[in-house]
Order: C-alpha cells, then structure tokens, then sequence
C-alpha cells in the first residue's frame, strides 16, 4: 500500500503541470499516510505493509547471495508516525507553494522527488535502497534552494541563497560519505551478501568493530540531524530555502537523521550505541543549549526558527540516546511534534514574509492588529515549541526528561535550562513582532490567505491533536521502541 | 571478425567521399551510423557464446571481446551521430574524418580482443595515430594544433615506454601470450627486478594512455584543443580501450604477482582521483574541467583493478569478489561512458549554437534550451554519483566491491574524493539554473540532437535505476574472463 503511494508520488512527477494535480496528489498521499497509521494503530506490532522487489543479485562467495539487494518496502512502530508526519507536511506544503509563479512544474516535479525519497528512507527494509532513498532526498534540495529560495541581506550581513544550497549539499553528501563508510563495513563484516537490515541486525558483531564504527554512522546521520558542531547549515538552509522546502527540510528531511540513527546506527550496533550514547547526550545537550542562546541572538525570522530547529533537535538525540524506553519513546514524539510545529512556524514565517518582504525582527511590529489570525497560530506554534501542557511538545518533552533524569539527571537539568530559554525567545519574538504597538508602515497587511490558513490549521490541529490525546501516537511508538530494547538487552 | 568489416567501411566511407558532391556529405555519418549498427547486430547475432583463439593466441573471440566490441560499436556510433552537427559547421574534409573515426574503432576492439602483447601494441598505436590526427583536425586553430603536438609527443614517449616494457617481459620470459606469462609468471613465483622493471614500464605505458596520474599531464591540453566530440571520444572511447585491455592483461597474466604490482596502483589510484578532482575545482573552461573530471573517474577504476585481486587467509585467491570487482569496473566504465557521452553532446550543442564553451557561457541554459540544460544537470549528477542516476549505481557498486575486496579505507578515500567532485558539478549546474544568462534567446537545438540526447538521458535513468540486465551482460563476460584464467589455482600455491 504504502509502496502505492510511493509510485503514485513519482508519475505524479510529469503529471503535475497544474497546481491542482500537485494539491490532489498530495491529498491522496496524505490520506494514504493516514490509512497507513491508522491500519497501524488498529493493528500494532512488527513491520506492516511490507513489499519486496527484487532489484540486483551480487555475485559472490556468500551463502544469501541471491538476495543481494532488492527493494523491501514496509513500516515499523516508528517509521508510521514519521510516515504520517511526511503525509501532512506534504500536503500543507503544496497548499503555501500555490503563489510560486516561475517554472512551478518544475518546483514541484522536484518537491516530490525529495518526498519520494524521504518515504523511501522511511519505509526501506534494505540498506542499500536506504541509502539511496536518503541520497534521493538530498539531490533535490540544491536547485529548490538555488532556483527558488531566498538571499538574506542585512546591510553588513549577506548570506546569498547559493551559500546555503551549497553548503547544505556539501555537508549533507560529507555526511553520506560517512554513512556509506559504516554501511560497507557491517556489509562486509556481516558477510551475507544482502543489504536486508533485519538479516544484518541479526548479526553478532565483535564489540570492538561496533564501537570502531557506530561513530560513523551516528556521525553521518548526525549531520542530517542538525547535530552540534556540524549544525550550520541547517539555518543558513533554511533561511535561503523557499517556504514549503523549509517545512519539509527542517519538518521532515532533519528527522531522516535521527530516524537514520534509530534505525541503523542502533538498531545493527547496539553495543557500540551503548558505548557511545553517553557522548552523544552531551553533543545533543550542547545542541538544546546553543540553539537556543544562538535563536535568541538572532534578528531574522527565519534564523530564530532554524536555532530553535537545531535546539529541538537536540532534544530529539538526547531522548533517543538515553536508550531508555521513555526516552526513546520521547524522542520519537518529539520528532513527529516538531515536525509539525516547524512546518506550523514556517507556513507563519512565510506569510509574513510575503506580505511584508522582510523579516527583520527590528524592523516588523504589532503585526497582531492586522494579522489576527497569522499571529494566533505563531503563538500556537511558539508555544508548542516552550512546551505548555496540552500542545505536543510537552508531552514529547516531558517523555524525554523522564528518560534523562532517569539516565543522566546532570544533562536532564541543562535540557530544563534550554526548555526555559526557549520560552525566552519565543516570547520576546511574540511580543516584538505580533503583539504590541504597530507602525504605519504595516498598515495595510492583509491576514493569511484561505489555503495558507487550511494548511496551517491542519498542521495546529495534529499539534493540539498530539497534546491532548497522546496515547493513540504513543501505543504506535511504543510498538517499535520495544522492538528495539529488545535488541539493546 | 567484426574488426574486418569496420575496417572495410572505413574505406567505403573514404572511398565514397571521393564521389560525394560537397553538399551530399552528409551522406558520409548517415552511412558510417548504418555500417556500426549492421556490424553490431552481425556480431551479436554470429558471435554469441562463441569461444575461440585466432592465429596461435594472437586474437581472442570469447563474451568478454563481444562485450567491449558492442560497446565500442555504439560508442562509436554516438560519437558519429555527435559529430554530424559539429562537423558540418566547424570543421574540413568530412570524409577523412569519419572514416579515421571508423578506424580507430576497430582499433579498440581489436584492443579488447588482443591476446597477447605485440597485438595488443599495435592496435594501441592504430588507435593513438588515428586519435592524433583527429585531435588536431581543426587545423586552423592554434590550440587544435596545440593539443595535437603535445599529444603526439608524450603519446609517442609512452609507446616507448610500453614497448620497452613488453621487450623486457619477451626477453626474460620468452612469450608475449597473456596466458604463457601468467604461467611462467606462477611457476617463478617472484618477480626478478628486470621482470619487475617490464612490468612497471608497462604500467606507466598504459597510464599514460588512461590519464592516470602522474601521466596525466596531456590530458587537459589535448581535450581542451580536440574538436568537442573528439574530447568525448578521447574521454570515453580511448580509456575505455585501454582499461578492456589492462583488465585482460592483469588478470591473465600479472595475477600470479599481485603483491608486486597492487601497492604501485593504490597509489596511482589515490594520486588520480584526487588530483584530478581537486584540479578540476579552479577551472573555468568547461572542456579542461570535464578533462580533470575524467582524471578523477578515472582513479576510481585504478582504484578497481588494483583491489582486482582479493587474497584471503591462507593464501586462496578469491574468485567471486574478483568477479564483483571487475563487473564493478565494467559497469562504471558504462556508466562513465554514457554520462560523458551526454555531457559532451550538451557541450557540443551550446558550444555550436553560441561558440561558448566557458563556464560563464553556461549561464542560464536551463531557459535557454531547458533539454540542454536537464540532460547536462542530470549528468553531472550522475558523474557526482547521486540517485536516481548511472552514476550512483555503478560507483556504489564499484566502491562496494573494492570495500568487500578488504580495502575498506580506499574506498572510503574514493567516497571523499566524489564529495570533493560535487562541488564543481554543482557549480556547474548553479550556473545553467541559477544565474541569468547575458543574452536570454532561446538556443536551436537541432532534432538529431534532441533525439540522441533523450536517449542518452533514458539509459542515465535506465542504468541508475534498474541495471540488472546490464550486470547480466557484464556478468557473462567476466565471467570469460576469470574462467578462461586457469591461474587462479597456480598462484593460490604461489602468494605469500
């Protein structure tokens, strides 16, 4: 079924002339992912919806090599609810691409080769078609940000699109090179000549060999991941990005990453994960920290968005490597929580950038008297994002802090700390920007439109859905979590 | 021999020149494509499965001479349908052209067949003479002339090397067969130093030929001077010529003595790809970055048959990942030749239509003529080695053989060398996309152009996404080529 989905993406890649063919496809998909998890939810446990092409055999001494690789398509406790999270930033991000004038074929035959690839990386069972997935996902991004994004240019500070695009690509392809180290090195090591994740997690491997390369691939999926240090271009990509590829980027594409590290860095080294998560909760605290004072220095709109991306992400690496059943739980809702939280503060940023074509925090105030509605919903996301109770983000946040003080309660003090100054900034940007006194000059803004506003309330509607009903989302997660403690123990 | 019928069209089309009115010489390419074509489906119909060894060892016939004879047919039909355009409006004397063209080609199948070095020097040289004269075809311009001279030079100094190399092994071992020296090769066991001294002179010989550094030095002056579609010929038809032929000497004759060889290519290996990659990063003129580029590919298939032989525990020389490597060599050899062979048709295309062949001259070609444009982003991704393109699934599996054959770290060198060459790939899709072109009207692209170039784009995609056919047709023909080596079991006695 989902493999449908997948295939119906691509074709729609020619099809997809008018904007009504992309908004259909994305309904459709976006239906599919609902389908999917909610056939999930009925009916949790193990991988679902698995179907296997076979795609090339490796000739070879190895007993499996028949099966080489071929394409094995199917979801788990925790690809169905970052499926479903792709699903709807999809569809919300076609509904704000309708105003992208030049070579809108072309934006979206791109638009949805990244999400087929994101889909791919989501649901493979084959590392190898993981790997090309996630490759796929990173192609697109350069020619979205180049062709269609934006130039930041603040009188001493410029940063034009192409800085961004580029410097995403080249970390985004270091970061592959990384991964593709460590994949070979458990292909070879394993010696089964098959890609198939399962056949390869079901491996012994020495201790050593994990502990020498499960850095590797925690690194390589870091990067994606927007882990400290290797963070900086995740905002400069954002920024320079066009509104709906900064959904997906920092909503879906930054959650590949931490999915990457869940689904094979720990899934087929699970010693080496043990030896290294106490490093990588630090690096993941030095991320919540940093963001967030980095979110609070900025002055552009779109910056303070991607810190506080880079700062949630954090917290998603702590919750995922504490290695403990709340944490990781946490992780995961977290990052379906930010998804849609970011996507929620990018659809914002957006509007006001096209109203206003600035997003200077100096320079735009009292945006509320004009732009009621915009406004309720960046405090809908801005408070999601400090955690207030009854939101999504508490609950994915409280999850994790549980799993920290029950790990490391040191570094779940610091996660406190960030959770705090994130309320710092958010509030200080609400009240500068939205509410306030307002300027003549924003006098004749006019509020969201009709499909910014359908998107950006499907999106509040998961966030408010996440916070006040947790469980359905957290018996899906907890499906998969265990699978993997089981693997850990 | 499908070697005798290329050669008899080449006079056909020299003969038929002499009778061609100056405007029927299109008559020329139209009948050379139809010849190659004929040629192919001859061979492929008459020479399948068959295994045989002509005049004592001097010429092979088996898949793995079919498997490079086809590829080198099509290959050269490309290059002659490439060529139509850019000849009719930049160059001389057609005739001479095409059918100098059509005899290099036999050239290289000849090459791919050889048996035995003495053949295997002297298709070599049919193949660089009839690349010097075309080099320097564009005999009024200065750096058409330019190129040719420094090729024909160091060209002629490699020969010299190579041939000094083959006297040395003929001297001392008595036989110039592949096979004969392999054995003589296992039952010594040990390279003596002037063995050794053949052996590297050989190596340096058909380095020069690849462009491998540190012979690489022709490459960028020749490629920048030759006429556009020579510049793709020389990028994928000589190389290819050249690595059919060292895969075949290697594996049947030096394999007894890897360990003498290995280190000397791993470094020739590492040199090559990151040279060429991080030279390619300052260039401007965009035939002089796809020369450097190609230096780069070309490392990664050093890399490949330096990793060619995989020697486990105790001794056993493993076979099947011998295998994996030369299928992956093979396959990035196909994938290297396809892309190549669209990125320079793109260059030709532009370069005919505007006389730019700079980087700045690419500016907007996206607008210009958006097929153009696609088919040349979709090759520098594909040369980039990302999905969904050839690229990506020939360098994964080369790069998976090499890592399999236990040189995981080389690999690894091989992956940060490609992460270095998407820079300047990416430049140079940011300048068709991104920049706005001087002068915005829409380029003519003629039809003939527009039909190879969506063929070429389809088997980009084709090989990227679903190359298991073409494994097949490689597998068959490594196949020939491991099996036909009886050595395997000589040297596992042999090797330390």
């Amino acid at each position: 079924m989902l493999g449908a989905g997948l295939i119906m993406a691509i074709p729609s890649e020619r099809a997809s002339q008018i904007r009504w063919v992309a908004t259909a496809f994305g309904l459709v998909v976006m239906l599919l992912t609902f389908y999917v998890f909610i056939a999930y939810y009925l009916d949790p446990g193990g991988y679902q919806f698995e179907r296997t092409w076979h795609w090339l055999a490796l000739p070879g001494p190895w007993t499996m090599g028949d099966l080489g690789i071929s394409l094995t398509l199917g979801v788990d406790g925790i690809a169905a609810p970052m499926v479903l999270l792709t699903g709807v930033v999809m569809f919300t991000g076609v509904l704000v691409s309708w105003n992208i004038k030049s070579w809108n074929k072309d934006f979206f035959i791109l638009y949805f080769l990244l999400l087929g690839g994101v889909f791919g990386v989501f649901a493979s069972m084959d590392l190898f078609f993981f790997f090309f997935f996630y490759e796929l996902s990173v192609l697109p991004m350069y020619l979205l940000i180049g062709v269609w994004g934006s130039s930041s240019d603040f009188g001493k500070f410029k940063r034009p699109k192409e800085y961004g695009a580029m410097k995403l690509m080249l970390f985004l392809v270091a970061g592959s090179v990384l991964i593709w180290v460590g994949m070979m090195a458990i292909f070879v090591e394993a010696g089964l000549g098959t890609f198939d994740i399962r056949a390869l997690a079901a491996v012994d491997y020495s201790r050593n060999f994990q502990i020498i390369f499960f850095p590797f691939l925690a690194l390589g999926f870091g990067i994606l991941a927007g882990l400290w240090p290797f963070h900086t271009w995740s905002p400069d990509g954002h920024v320079a990005a066009p509104t709906a590829v900064s959904m997906v980027h920092a909503g879906v594409l930054m959650k590949l990453g931490a999915f990457g590290i869940i689904r094979i860095a720990i899934f087929i080294l699970p010693e080496g994960a043990q030896f290294w998560m106490p490093v990588l909760i630090g690096l993941g605290a030095v991320n919540v920290i940093y963001g967030a004072i980095s979110a609070m220095g900025q002055t552009d709109l779109k910056y303070v968005i991607g810190y506080s991306s880079v700062s949630h992400m954090g917290y998603v690496i702590m919750g995922i490597a504490t290695l403990h059943p709340l944490g990781l739980s946490g992780g995961v809702l977290q990052m379906f929580s930010h998804g849609i939280m970011t996507a929620l503060f990018f659809t914002v940023v957006g509007v006001v950038y096209q109203r206003t074509h600035t997003r200077d925090i100096m320079v735009l105030d009292g945006l509320a008297k004009r732009m009621g509605v915009t406004a309720v919903l960046f405090a809908f996301a801005g408070l999601t994002s400090l955690g207030l109770p009854g939101l999504s983000g508490f609950v994915a946040e409280l999850l994790i802090f549980m799993g920290l003080f029950q790990t490391y309660p040191l570094l779940g003090v610091l996660a406190v700390i960030g959770a705090a100054i994130t309320a710092v900034y958010i509030l200080r940007l609400l009240a500068k920007v939205f509410f306030g006194p307002i300027t003549e000059q924003w006098d004749d803004q006019t509020d969201l439109g009709k499909l910014e506003g359908a998107g950006a309330v499907v999106l509040a509607g998961f966030v408010l859905l996440v916070g006040l009903f947790p469980f359905p989302f957290l018996k899906v997660i907890n499906t998969g979590v265990f699978e993997l403690m089981a693997v850990l123990t | 021999m499908p070697e005798f019928l290329v050669t008899g069209l080449a006079f056909l089309v020299l003969t038929l020149d002499l009778f061609t009115g100056r405007e029927r010489k299109s008559l020329l390419p139209a009948v050379s494509v139809v010849g190659l074509v004929a040629i192919l489906a001859f061979s492929l119909i008459y020479l399948w499965d068959t295994d045989e060894v002509l005049y004592g060892g001097l010429l092979r016939i088996d898949g793995y001479a079919l498997f490079f004879k086809a590829f080198f047919l099509v290959l050269g039909g490309f290059i002659v349908l490439i060529s139509h355009d850019y000849v009719k409006r930049n160059l001389e004397y057609p005739g001479e052209f095409y059918g100098i063209l059509l005899l290099t080609v036999a050239a290289m199948m000849l090459m791919a067949a050889s048996g035995e070095l003495l053949t295997a020097y002297i298709s070599l040289e049919l193949l660089s003479f009839g690349l010097y004269v075309l080099v320097a075809y564009d005999r009024y311009n200065a750096k058409s002339n330019e190129g040719g001279a420094k090729y024909i030079l160091l060209g002629a100094f490699s020969s010299a090397l190579l041939l000094y190399g083959i006297s040395q092994i003929y001297g001392l071992l008595g036989t110039t067969r592949f096979d004969e020296i392999g054995a003589a090769l296992a039952s010594a066991g040990d390279l003596s130093p002037g063995l050794m001294l053949g052996v590297v002179l050989i190596i340096a010989g058909l380095g020069f030929k690849i462009a491998a550094v540190p012979f690489h030095m022709w490459a960028p002056d020749a490629y920048e001077g030759a006429p556009i579609p020579i510049t793709a010929y020389l990028a994928v038809g000589s190389k290819a010529a050249a690595i059919a032929l060292i895969l075949r000497l290697f594996t049947e004759a030096f394999l007894p003595v890897a360990g003498d060889w290995q280190l000397l290519l791993v470094i020739m290996a590492v040199a090559t790809m990151f040279v060429g990659n991080l030279v390619a990063l300052v260039q401007t003129n965009m035939k002089r970055l796809l020369a450097y580029s190609s230096v780069g590919q070309v490392g990664y298939l050093v890399m490949g048959i330096a990793a060619i032989v995989v020697v486990k525990d105790g001794g056993v020389i493993s076979i099947e990942l011998s295998h994996l490597v030369t299928n992956g060599i093979m396959l990035h050899l196909v994938a290297y030749a396809i892309t190549n062979l669209a990125a320079f048709l793109c260059l030709a295309a532009i370069y005919n239509a505007t006389g730019r062949e700079d980087m700045a001259g690419m500016a907007g070609i996206a607008r210009r003529a958006p097929l153009v444009g696609l088919v040349m982003a979709v090759s520098m991704f594909s040369l980039a080695g990302l999905p969904i393109f050839a690229g990506f699934a020939s360098k994964f599996y080369l790069f998976n053989a090499v890592a399999a054959s236990g040189m995981l770290w080389l690999a690894g060198l091989a992956a940060v060398a490609s992460l270095i060459s998407l820079y300047y790939y990416l430049m140079i899709v940011r300048q068709m996309y991104i920049e706005t072109p001087e002068d915005p009207t829409p380029i003519f692209v003629p039809k003939m152009t527009t039909i190879v170039l969506a063929v070429l784009l389809v088997s980009i995609v084709l090989v990227g996404v679903y190359p298991a056919p073409l494994m097949e047709a490689i597998q068959h023909a490594s196949d020939v080529l491991l099996r036909s080596n009886s050595l395997a079991q000589n040297a596992a006695a042999v090797l330390p």
